[in-house]
């Protein structure tokens, strides 16, 4: 398995940022991108999730080592790992998700925009209004298409023009020519690729900063995947998206940073995809990633 | 082809001679279990043919529209017109009320316990405590209600202190049916609110009740129809057995059907008898509509969406 010298370094967290060379931003994120304490050569993003020292845990058990992160605004960031490495804890942590288990504590400060999210002034439910989430399972009310996507908007209070708002939705969710002619239809009988793209444009219809995404390609048979993950690329023009997978090739097809945990919820590497894929920094990093791990 | 390699080979389904015997066991055990369901069944028919039987020709218009008489010739198709209105309309009443105040507690209750007390030991002891009261005898919820409602509280011996006797005897069991419709809910469901930004409140009035409300209805809806038979309860608080009159108000005196039938069934003479069977047909006929009705409301939203 791994070896014994990159056992004793310490994780190495790679916070410098690089733009890529397929980097098709809009000019305004690249306007804001100068942030201080970044590196010159980096042009770096602006930073919208920051993770200091985050520890989960249930009950007793640790889940998360303290993890360090700065996640940048507008990019897609995945979250790579082995099964139980706790992905998934990391993501619900996020949106505070994490809150709904009776056991799981949280230690440590999440700044999202610079604001604490767990400080005692943030309401959770704003917190998620703000970022929103798409789950593994398509998970759609037992409503029509369009109760489906219209629910965010009006429980936010964001229902004038809700028609128009619904269609932009969907359309940012690559489901429109689908369904535009079956609105009032029940989500239920659509195909479990489509379910998870109306899923998609629900978190995405009040206009949320963040996406996060737990595995949402993995119910999903190749083509209905190959759409999801078009879409994921278009989303990153407007949205921070943060995804887990479980697929390596999806993290490096549709990634621009990447995060790799390792067994006992170690944040291992943090960085540029293109760079962890080809070059990681650590050697259990490397051999997860060629198939020699786990 | 296929059959000479069997044959040619050793036989694959050597060592398989035990199965005519457990086929037989099988046999004997589908054979049991019909009887089993035969006995209810049979039981059933043989109770309604006789009750119909017995009241042929006694269910009528007049038995339904006019208050009971001590004269069995009043209720004689043709007589003076005697029947069990005051009753009929009392024992509406009286599960109009009940299903109010149950609706109201039942799934207030469930929803507390299931979606907002964390789980500690105060919530498994009240739970199972709910549990065990859904065991208790009707006839000491009806000596509850005389001690509660209608002494304590000074109701008397009134429609709403039958209502709320009945409302005790059937709240456990609505409460269990309730919390069993609202933890089938998905937590996908609750997270997909959750995760666009819904408060508790709102997950519970746009998800969870309405995927719970075909099992909290046919829980409320069965045990209602239970408690529209109930006796016992309303002899303790003081109902009355006979009135002339159906109730004018919650505070009021009333009849129910079960008293009703009970009086006619215990008079002197015979003729009764057939005045007491129409009655059961008019209480078992109510009874069935809400049984339909519950039927009804589960098929209706089960297929929908
Ligand atoms: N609700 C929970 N209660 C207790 N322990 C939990 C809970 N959820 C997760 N865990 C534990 O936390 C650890 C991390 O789990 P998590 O679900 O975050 O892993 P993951 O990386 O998402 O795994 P997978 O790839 O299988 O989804 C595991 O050891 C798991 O057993
Ligand atoms: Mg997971």
């Amino acid at each position: 398995m791994s070896d014994d010298t990159s056992m004793n370094e310490t994780p190495t967290i790679e916070t410098h940022t690089e733009a890529k060379s397929t980097d098709d931003r809009s000019p305004a994120s690249e306007a804001d991108a100068d942030v201080a304490g970044m590196d010159d050569q980096s042009i770096g993003e602006e930073t919208v999730i920051e993770a200091r020292d985050l520890s989960v845990f249930y009950g007793d058990e640790r889940a998360l080592q303290p993890v360090n992160v700065e996640i940048p605004d507008r990019q897609v960031t995945a979250i790579i790992g082995p099964s139980g490495c706790g992905k998934s804890t990391f993501l619900r942590s996020i949106n505070r998700m994490n809150d709904m288990i009776d056991v799981a504590r949280v230690d440590g400060e999440l700044l999202f925009r610079d604001t604490n999210v767990y400080g005692e002034a943030v309401d959770p439910v704003a917190l998620r209004r703000a970022i929103g989430m798409v789950f593994q399972k398509p998970n759609p009310f037992p409503k029509s298409i369009y109760d489906n996507v219209a629910y965010g908007l009006r429980i936010q209070g964001k229902d004038d023009d809700l028609d128009e708002q619904v269609e932009s939705a969907l359309r940012r969710a690559a489901l429109w020519d689908e369904v535009s002619d079956r609105l009032g239809e029940s989500a239920l009988d659509m195909s479990g690729g489509q379910q998870q793209r109306l899923c998609i444009a629900r978190a995405i219809a009040p206009d949320p900063e963040v996406i996060l995404m737990d595995e949402p390609a993995s119910a999903l048979d190749p083509v209905a995947t190959s759409q999801i993950e078009d879409l994921i690329e278009e989303l990153a023009r407007d949205y921070t998206v943060v995804i887990v997978t479980h697929n390596m090739q999806q993290a490096a097809r549709i990634s621009d940073k990447t995060m790799v945990f390792l067994t006992g919820g170690e944040l291992v590497e943090f960085g540029d995809t293109s760079r962890i894929f080809e070059n990681p920094d650590n050697q259990r990093v490397e051999d997860y990633i060629t198939g020699k791990f786990g | 082809m296929s059959d000479a390699e069997v044959v040619s080979e050793s036989d694959p389904f050597a060592g398989t001679s035990d199965l005519d015997r457990k086929r037989t066991i099988g046999r004997i055990f589908v054979g049991l279990c019909a009887a089993s369901a035969l006995v209810g069944i049979v039981a059933l028919v043989v109770l309604i043919a006789d009750v119909l039987y017995q009241s042929w020709g006694w269910v009528t218009w007049e038995f339904l529209t006019y208050p009971p008489s001590q004269f069995a010739e009043s209720y004689l198709p043709g007589g003076r017109g005697a029947g069990i209105y005051p009753a009929l309309v009392g024992s509406i009443f009286l599960i109009a009320l009940t299903a109010l105040f149950t609706i109201v507690l039942g799934v207030g209750a469930a929803v507390y316990l299931e979606e907002y007390a964390s789980e500690g030991r105060l919530t498994a002891f009240i739970e199972a405590n709910i549990a065990n009261l859904a065991g208790v005898p009707s006839i000491v919820y009806g000596l509850l209600g005389l001690a509660i409602f209608v002494r304590a509280m000074q109701l008397g011996s009134s429609l709403l202190a039958g209502a709320l006797t009945l409302t005790l005897l059937i709240l456990p069991i609505v409460i269990v049916a309730s919390q069993e419709a609202i933890r089938a809910v998905p937590d996908s469901q609750r997270h997909a609110a959750y995760g666009v930004g819904a408060t508790d409140w709102e997950v519970i009035r746009d998800v969870v009740l309405p995927s719970a409300l075909p099992g909290i209805m046919t829980g409320t809806i069965l045990s209602l129809s239970r408690a529209i038979g109930e006796t016992a309860p309303l002899i303790m608080v003081g109902a009355a057995t006979s009135m002339f009159v159906p109730p004018d108000s919650p505070l009021g005196p009333f009849a129910a059907m079960p008293m009703q039938i009970f009086d006619w069934a215990t008079m002197p003479d015979a003729t009764f008898q057939h005045v007491a069977a129409a009655g059961i047909v008019v209480l078992l006929t109510v009874l069935l509509a809400m049984n339909a009705t519950a039927v009804y409301i589960r098929h209706r939203f089960e297929t929908e969406l």
